[in-house]
């Protein structure tokens, strides 16, 4: 039965297919997150939120290059004290699991965002740490295993809800990240960020971004998505949630066998709409029952055999 | 799959000319292929280098690939725009968003303020087919009445209902007022509003008590335009993408906050 091929336990949370929204896109509102699950979503990641109100930055905040977009929005969010209502309304009217995307500027920050979440009613926490184009939250916790650690800890002993945390690939090494978040008490990781990056237009001379750096999604990091994937399934235990370029069940169907348990997709809704999670759905069942698997979790790490 | 989406990537081009309409409007024309096939509705992000990105509302998209924009000076974008000249480079993306259905029929205009760009686009199509067309067009002042000339010529003076608030030019009353005043007396097959969303909400509601189908574009903050940021979100609906032209019943599905609240730049609800 295709539904029994799709579900899969992240940690505790049961999901009717492993994909997911990834944070950031859209996000916002009960309401529009209610539409990414009418489009096929099994589980939706909320914008990234911080302790106060941000307004991020001046536009350009996305531009758009040969392969992909780079971002650099600036993490505006209103702030957990007035996301809290939202938390709730979601909570009322979402059928799949909420995971509230969480980021600060001290581990204090990150365990008090942490609880006013959970206690509004998310069923996991995702730690941004891996955020390319803010200073002093985001990967410039995320590249420190000391600093990482320290606010994953604080966050698990103030929250018992899972806790994700996503990981740059902004890093020498992102497998050494992921075993510090693991052995600090992760209990999934999400692999990866964007990419720093930044484009320049040739006629003014200008850095096109308002930021000047920000961050690639899309199809141009998929690759590099694949091997960090692969990379951490080498080194540790707990599951991983593959994120970046995914746009088809193909894609997907890589980030599964390099490791990932879930997928989460950002960029495609641009390209295509909430509909894109329905359709890698579909093909990924498709893909399953033509192999013969009973199950998308047989084919997780299944490319580690060789 | 491929990941363009076309009119998204910003291409640099010079500005070629520029007209003052008032003391605070000025108009930009440049060339672009992609943004002059633009249909009346639909908007482009212009880029100040240097400064910001903002969304306006196209005002003409010609055949030989030029396109004009109209923009009020209102803050650091538009007066470091209202400060080029002519041979000076922007960016463009573009265009977005849908476009107003063109019906035919007797139609009706309502403008409130910069509203008027869109819709004066929308008239210079329409008036070949349309059986009648008039325009209400409403300003705080006579200043503020822009393209009001161009408006008469177009659908001829005995068709125009200006009103200001100040009186400084036509009837002193509020746009809403003036519409009330007509459906009264005549029945239209359309109604295409733009402008202030407190004008337009009244605006909504006179088509729904009299029974006329109705159009209105929604200005919501922009960044991505790609609907990916969640800027620009009413209700379920992204304005850059599903939008910024909705009809009646999409706006009575939003009618918690259409006139009532938008977000501001951190996402927060603001009332009107
Ligand atoms: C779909 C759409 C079409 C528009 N068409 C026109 C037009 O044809 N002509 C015209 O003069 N104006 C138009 N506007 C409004 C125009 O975008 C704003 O006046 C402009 O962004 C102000 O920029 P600023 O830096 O000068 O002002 P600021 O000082 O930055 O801000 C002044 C006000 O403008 C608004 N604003 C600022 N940035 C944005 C943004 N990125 N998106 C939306 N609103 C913003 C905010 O409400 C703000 O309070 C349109 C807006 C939208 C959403
Ligand atoms: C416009 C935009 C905003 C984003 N904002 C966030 C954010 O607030 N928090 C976060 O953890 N990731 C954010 N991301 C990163 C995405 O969640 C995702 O990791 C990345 O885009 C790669 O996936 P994709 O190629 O499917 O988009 C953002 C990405 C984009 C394009
Ligand atoms: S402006 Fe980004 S979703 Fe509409």
């Amino acid at each position: 039965m295709k539904d029994n091929r799709l579900t899969v336990n992240l940690a505790g949370l049961k999901l009717a297919n492993p994909t997911m929204l990834a944070s950031g896109i859209l996000g916002y509102s009960a309401e529009t997150l209610e539409s990414i699950v009418a489009g096929g979503a099994g589980a939706v990641v909320t914008k990234s939120v911080g302790l106060k109100p941000r307004v991020g930055y001046a536009n350009p905040t996305v531009v758009q290059v040969d392969c992909g977009l780079i971002n650099a929005m600036g993490l505006p969010n209103p702030g957990i004290d007035a996301f809290v209502k939202e938390i709730c309304q979601a909570k009322k009217v979402l059928n799949v699991p909420l995971i509230v995307s969480v980021y600060g500027f001290s581990e204090e920050e990150y365990a008090v965002v942490s609880k006013k979440a959970a206690d509004a009613g998310a069923d996991a926490l995702e730690l941004n740490v891996s955020c390319p184009h803010v200073k002093e939250t985001g990967s410039e916790i995320g590249q420190k295993p000391e600093i990482l650690s320290k606010v994953i800890k604080k966050v698990k002993a103030t929250v018992d809800k899972p806790v994700f945390v996503k990981l740059s690939p902004n890093v020498t090494s992102i497998a050494d990240i992921a075993e510090a978040a693991a052995k600090a008490g992760a209990n999934a990781l999400t692999a990866i960020n964007t990419i720093k990056a930044m484009a320049i237009d040739p006629e003014t001379a200008m850095p096109i971004l308002g930021n000047k750096l920000g961050g690639l999604s899309g199809s141009a990091i998929k690759p590099i998505a694949v091997r960090c994937v692969y990379d951490i399934y080498e080194r540790v235990k707990v599951p991983i949630i593959g994120c970046g370029g995914i746009a088809s069940w193909r894609d997907a169907v890589e980030f599964f066998l390099a490791g990932a348990s879930a997928v989460q997709i950002g960029t495609a809704i641009a390209i295509e709409s909430s509909s894109v999670f329905r359709r890698v759905t579909r093909g990924l069942d498709a893909y399953l029952r033509r192999k013969g698997f009973r199950n998308v979790g047989e084919i997780v790490g299944l490319s580690h055999r060789c | 799959m491929d990941y363009h989406i076309v009119a998204n990537k910003l291409r640099t081009t010079q500005i070629q000319s520029i007209k003052a309409e008032t003391q605070t409007v000025k108009t930009f024309t440049f060339k672009d292929k992609l943004c002059a096939k633009a249909k009346p509705g639909q908007f482009l992000m212009l880029w100040v280098p240097g400064v910001d990105e903002i969304p306006l509302s196209i005002l003409d998209a010609r055949e030989d690939g030029s396109v004009a924009v109209a923009v009020k000076k209102v803050g650091e974008a538009t007066s470091a725009l209202h400060n080029k000249k002519a041979g000076e480079i922007i960016g463009v993306r573009g265009p977005f968003g849908n476009d107003f259905t063109a019906k035919k029929g007797k139609v009706l205009m309502v403008a409130g303020g910069t509203g008027v760009f869109p819709l004066l686009f929308l008239s210079r199509k329409i008036k070949p087919k349309a059986t009648k067309l008039v325009f209400i067009a409403g300003a705080k002042t006579k200043e503020e009445l822009f393209f009001i000339d161009e408006i008469e010529r177009l659908c001829g003076k005995e068709n125009v209902v200006a009103s200001t608030e100040d009186g400084s030019y036509g009837i002193k009353c509020l746009a809403s007022e003036s519409l009330e005043l007509l459906l009264c007396k005549e029945k239209f097959d359309m109604i295409y509003t733009c402008g202030p969303e407190l004008m337009m909400r009244k605006v909504l509601n006179l088509a729904e008590k009299y029974e006329i189908a109705l159009e209105a574009s929604l200005e919501r903050l922009m960044r991505c335009a790609i609907g990916l940021c969640g800027s620009c979100v009413i209700g379920k609906y992204r304005v850059c993408r599903d939008g910024p032209v909705f009809n009646s019943q999409q706006l009575l599905e939003v009618k918690a906050e259409f006139g009532k609240f938008k977000r501001d730049f951190d996402g927060r609800k603001i009332s009107f």
